[in-house]
């Protein structure tokens, strides 16, 4: 700071930076794609370990020995299912009390702003069944939470048995400190949002839901099971939730810890963890397994049940069992003794999981790269933000040297500067403001005049929306205040590229994952974007760069890394329906990605439109 | 260590007990008093006396309101006492309670009664102890203690499955006394007080200050006899987040004249008896009537403790108890210093014998109130050698014949959560329920939450079936930051038949650093007291609640205060730097000869070089 308060080394620094401004740009984008790419590199990721000390250094024995029983009750259970053609409220509810439960259900409603094709629903009523385990001697402050989706067709049975199974072993231990509560919710999500909405009397997204007649105090953890098969060859650990929220490391750290010692094969995003690190192959392993926790977590929306109970703060993990091909496979009993294990840990917790990190990644299930880490590949991405406002700030202060009269010159620029930069900025928000309500308002209307679904409707509203805004914004700004001028655009660049950084730097804070796409695609847009340079060629770079385009790419790649490629024609399907998602989930579960890219992004990509097209 | 998890913790504090009174008129009132007594009696082999003291004793909790009405109603229980002639001095009964419970679960209640003619108040020292213990007496004596509950529990009564208990308690430790009114530093007395219970219970009793005490205006009357009703002399806290174990047991039953050698008291194993799914521990001394006059008054000293065992973690499964399945011990004698040694077992849920049976059988019957029941039990006198039988010893067994357990509808019970999420605000929501078909109950609720909830309580709203409901009645003092918590008491009619909801929104405090307990990612608890007077009083407790408070990151402080100043040094001390210096280019000082020129120049009216 020193260098800043002598006004010769200032000026001399200053002059440094725009005149080496665009190569520094370059070189910190570089570095900062070089750091991210560096982060899923083994060597340069920390082991994980356990940080909670009541969890750590207490031994527990696993001993649930009826795996086959409660495969026997999925069974007993997919019969049922059938039989009532949804949840077996009855039968669930008996034999909940069979085992000793404290048993409640809890009913609600929802219709959907518009159909969801993908599963198929719209106006959903369904029940919620869940029993209590009271813990001999303690005053119901403390709960944790098991669950299992009642999904319809075959799948899910063999968790529900197990979860029965579980409860009825875990009734007759006298260790229990905290209230376990087992739940059995319908309507994957919708029902965990009314459950969880119900315990915590809350009502966020305006849905119907009967008052829950039985608590347990503060819910400390949760974990979501899913098991379609008798046997499994391995456990997938999936963290994502609402918003890109993660549990504490210290969760995922548990789940591996058994897995160890039990034996059982664990996977993150369905990958398992290669040794082999220093092979071009190993890395590029690691890189995938990151990069889907990126592309997952910067979606925003929840990957599993436990999901919703990550805004309550609740630490929560869905674990999901896959059958493949592999020769090696594990019994019931084995997740059985698994689960108990992570519950007889979970129980002797004396404190809220705290202990470990709250952001991190996970190039694989034994590495994780904190904060600390990965948070300077954006910030040399948002720096570049920072130089080119500097640059600009320069630029406009010191006087241009070939006017002469310098005096009326600087009036001019000043008086149009307000409407100028006023002008863009609200009509690209009202665009915005726009993309964010229309698709919804005018889904009806557009059904009546055009031979499309509701889901379509709103889909094709957004484009439009979306589309027509490319146009809008210059377009006005021309009759409003007429010709613009060389400072007019720099004041507005000025103005957008700091709000930019701002907006970027509030989102990786909150989601990281999210932030950093973003970035990567917007910060070359707000860096080289002036009405100087070729139109044609940029306002096409410039559409390939803008947040709809990102998501498209983002769904071939998200494709690619699942080893699921897509052709053209059904990677545009899978975009359309994940728009028609992204905009469920904002209205469902209270997602924030939707509103967040309607209302903030596309309007600050909408102002270099602006500049671009500046006359 | 792991780095960024600040603002996500959070601190378990306690929110006090929140009692609930219920005043009502019961149907019963009516036929109460004599009648109930006369009626009391129906064994075929005479016993009357017996089911007479039953009958007394049982209704022990029935009848604290209704001392006074008692005295004048010279009810025929009170009568019976001046009966057995030359009284001793002082007098010690214990009985057991075993009530199966639906759910398949048993409850057993002891209660250790010690009863002496004697007055600690008057001047004169009392040095001699027989029955009464010595630790307790001087306790009563130096603090001029008038009335003195204390109890400790582990676990939560589950109205819902288990029904009213015989004697309430919330989780934790709860302590109220009633000082003499000639105690002049009440809150002094009172903390000392707490320091040596605190001593001889080997509990944290310590922990209770002016943060947690509260002086009800409406809730926790006398139970003994006297007029003094001044709430000023009243004291009553809860430590919700007190253990209850071992430790506790220990003390406790060495207060009892048998101490655990024999009567009773032999059954009280701390392995068993904490290997259940609920157990309170209880000390109430009151002074009660001498006799039917009241002249004098004696000390009356009660030890209970309750325990409910679990069907499927002690049983295994079976629906079938016996005392050695219970407590793994048999009984063999009554304690030799008890006048009267009996074991009840409540079979009014089994008339023909076709619930469950017990053996072995016993002839005696006898009936009392309870909680405006009235109940059957089977009496077993341990003082007449006849109950051991021929093996000398007595090993009850209760199996049950049928097997279905269901969900009780408990007349009166209430539930209590806090809602919302985030740690800024919340709302406490207390729900009552009246299952009641036709009679509506008013109600006295208790609340008394830390003062880092910081009540609105202009949110306070009471309603029922969707209405407004009125409280008639409302006492609130609110809280001082870290000098005492806030208090609100309000008279409420629960309608017949419906669902009371209190809600209270509140914020949460951030505390200063040294305030948070060491484990400041844990919290708080709440409890409630519900009576019914007149013909019975219910006091129900709801469960604690455990609220999380903003807790800074506490695990690298030396970290953070490194980075914090660092920042603060370093960042904003140069910046600020930067915006309020104004620079200006330096004028080099001109040399002497220049000087010179200048003051010439300036005399001869030209401007200067």
């Amino acid at each position: 700071m020193g260098l800043l308060s002598d006004p010769n080394r200032r000026r001399a620094l200053i002059s440094m930076l725009t005149r080496l401004n665009a190569p520094i740009c370059v070189v910190c984008y570089m570095a900062g794609v070089a750091w991210f790419m560096g982060l899923a590199f083994e060597p340069f990721t920390l082991r994980t370990y356990m940080s909670e000390n009541a969890m750590g250094s207490t031994m527990v024995e696993e001993r649930f020995p009826s795996g086959e029983r409660a495969l026997a009750t999925g069974r007993e259970f997919s019969a049922h299912k059938k039989r009532a053609g949804g949840m077996p409220v009855d039968w669930l509810v008996k034999t909940m009390q069979a085992r000793g439960l404290e048993v409640f259900t809890q009913r609600f409603s929802r219709t959907l702003p518009f159909p969801d094709e993908n599963k198929e629903r719209y106006m959903v009523k369904g029940t919620n069944v869940y029993g209590i385990l009271r813990a001999p001697r303690a005053p119901r402050t403390e709960a944790l939470v098991l669950s299992a989706p009642c999904t319809p067709g075959d799948n899910n049975n063999q968790a529900v048995g197990l979860l029965l199974g579980l409860a009825q072993y875990f009734r007759n231990q006298i260790f229990w400190a905290k209230d376990i509560i087992f739940l059995v919710n319908e309507h994957d999500l919708i029902g965990m949002q009314a459950w969880l909405e119900g315990y915590h009397h809350t009502n966020t997204t305006g849905m119907d839901w009967s008052p829950l007649q039985g608590r347990g105090g503060s819910i400390q953890a949760a974990l979501s099971l899913e098991l379609s098969s008798d046997v499994i060859t391995s456990m997938d650990l999936v963290l994502e939730g609402l918003n890109g929220q993660l549990p504490n490391l210290d969760l995922a750290n548990l789940f591996y810890a058994f897995c160890q010692k039990i034996g059982v094969l664990c996977t993150i995003q369905g990958k398992l963890q290669r040794n082999d690190w220093d092979s071009v192959s190993g890395y590029s392993h690691s890189v995938q397994t990151m990069m889907l926790m990126v592309m997952k977590q910067a979606s925003g929306r929840p990957w599993g049940d436990h999901g919703l109970f990550l805004r309550y703060h609740i630490e929560a993990a869905t674990i999901r069992g896959i059958n493949s091909f592999r020769q090696y496979k594990t019994d019931a009993t084995t997740i059985g003794r698994l689960l108990e294990g992570m519950y007889r840990k979970l129980n002797n917790l004396l404190e809220r999981l705290h202990q470990s990190y709250f952001f991190y990644l996970m190039p694989s299930l034994s590495h994780f790269v904190s904060i600390g880490y990965y948070m300077p590949a954006f910030g040399l991405l948002a720096v570049i933000l920072l130089l080119r406002a500097l640059d600009l700030w320069v630029q406009l202060a010191t006087p241009p040297p070939r006017t002469e009269d310098g005096v009326p010159d600087t009036e001019q620029m000043s008086s149009p500067g307000v409407l100028s930069v006023l002008t863009p900025l609200v009509i690209s928000h009202l665009t915005g403001a726009a993309l964010y309500t229309l698709p919804i308002q005018f889904q009806e209307m557009a059904v009546e005049h055009f031979p499309v679904s509701e889901t379509e409707a709103v889909v094709l509203t957004a484009i439009a929306v979306y589309t027509a805004g490319l146009a809008l914004p210059h377009n006005t700004h021309r009759l409003l205040s007429g010709e613009g001028t060389e400072q007019g655009w720099k004041v507005l660049k000025l103005v957008a590229v700091l709000y930019l950084a701002v907006l970027l730097g509030c989102t990786a804070l909150i989601n990281f994952s999210l932030g950093f796409i973003l970035a990567l695609t917007l910060v070359p847009v707000a860096a080289f974007v002036t009405p100087h340079v070729p139109k044609v060629l940029s306002a096409f770079i410039l559409v390939i760069l803008s947040p709809a385009c990102t998501l498209l790419f983002s769904v071939f790649f998200f494709q690619e890394l699942q080893e699921v490629p897509t052709s053209f024609q059904e990677g545009w399907l899978l975009y359309l329906s994940v728009i028609s998602q992204g905009i469920l989930d904002h209205f469902l579960y209270g997602s924030l990605v939707y509103p967040l890219i309607a209302l903030l992004v596309y309007p600050c990509w909408l102002l270099f439109w602006n500049i671009l097209f500046w006359k | 260590m792991a780095a960024h998890r600040c603002s996500r913790s959070a601190v378990l504090l306690f929110l006090c007990a929140l009692s609930l009174f219920i005043v009502a008129d019961s149907q019963e009132t009516a036929s109460n008093g004599g009648q109930r007594d006369n009626n009391a009696v129906d064994s075929p082999q005479a016993a009357t006396e017996t089911a007479e003291r039953a009958v007394e004793e049982r209704r022990w909790e029935a009848s604290e309101a209704e001392a006074a009405a008692d005295r004048q109603d010279t009810s025929a229980a009170e009568n019976e006492l001046p009966a057995s002639v030359p009284r001793p001095k002082d007098d010690f009964q214990e009985e057991l309670v075993i009530r199966p419970l639906h759910s398949g679960d048993i409850y057993a209640s002891f209660q250790f009664r010690t009863v002496w003619e004697t007055d600690f108040m008057k001047g004169n020292k009392v040095s001699h102890y027989r029955l009464f213990p010595k630790s307790l007496g001087q306790v009563i004596s130096k603090f001029s203690v008038r009335e003195l509950h204390i109890s400790f529990t582990q676990g939560y009564w589950r109205t819902m499955r288990w029904g009213q208990p015989y004697q309430p308690s919330p989780p934790g430790a709860e302590l109220w006394v009633w000082f003499q009114d000639s105690v002049t530093d009440v809150d002094g007395t009172w903390k000392e007080l707490t320091n040596v219970l605190s001593g001889i219970f080997c509990a944290s009793l310590n922990f209770i200050d002016s943060t947690n005490t509260v002086q009800p205006s409406a809730s926790f009357k006398p139970l003994g006899i006297g007029n003094v009703t001044d709430h000023r002399f009243l004291r009553y806290a809860t430590l919700p987040r007190e253990i209850v174990c071992t430790e506790n047991l220990t003390p406790w039953k060495k207060l009892l004249p048998c101490g655990s050698k024999a009567g009773l008291a032999v059954l009280l194993k701390s392995e068993k008896l904490f290997h259940s799914t609920f157990h309170s521990q209880a000390v109430h001394i009151r002074p009660v009537c001498q006799d039917w006059e009241c002249k004098t008054t004696s000390w009356e000293l009660r030890q209970t403790l309750n325990v409910v065992f679990d069907l499927h973690t002690s049983a295994q499964g079976k629906r079938e108890w016996s005392l050695f399945k219970m407590f793994s011990r048999t009984l063999t004698e009554a304690c030799p210093l008890a006048s009267s040694s009996k074991i009840y077992i409540d079979v009014t849920d089994n008339p023909q014998g076709d619930q469950f049976e017990v053996s072995p059988a016993t002839p005696l019957l006898s009936q009392a109130v309870v909680l405006g029941d009235r109940r059957t039990f089977s009496v077993y006198d341990l003082t007449q050698q006849i109950t051991f039988g021929t093996v000398r010893s007595l090993n009850l067994l209760i199996r049950w014949k049928s097997s279905e357990g269901d969900m009780l509808r408990p007349l009166l019970h209430a539930e209590r959560y806090v809602a919302g999420y985030g740690l800024q605000t919340g709302e406490i929501h207390t729900l009552m329920y009246n299952n009641h078909p036709y009679r509506s109950f008013p109600v006295l609720l208790l609340d008394s939450v830390p003062w880092y909830l910081r009540l609105y309580i202009h949110t306070l709203t009471v309603t029922s079936k969707g209405k407004d409901n009125k409280p008639s009645y409302i006492h609130y003092q609110p809280s001082k930051d870290r000098v005492r918590p806030h208090l609100l008491e309000m008279l409420i009619q629960l309608p017949p038949n419906s669902v009371t909801e209190v809600t209270v929104q509140f914020e949460r405090a951030l505390l200063k650093w040294t305030e948070y307990t060491p484990d400041p990612n844990h919290g708080f608890y709440v409890g409630f007291p519900c009576k019914e007077e007149s013909s019975y009083f219910v006091r129900v407790y709801t469960e604690p609640l455990l609220v999380n408070l903003p807790t800074p990151d506490f695990s690298m402080p030396y970290n953070v205060i490194c980075l914090t100043c660092t920042v603060v040094a370093v960042g904003y001390g140069s910046l600020y730097n930067l915006l309020t210096r104004s620079f200006q280019i330096e004028e080099p000082s001109p040399g002497l000869a220049k000087r010179i020129a200048n003051i010439i120049r300036k005399m001869r009216g030209v401007p200067p070089l």
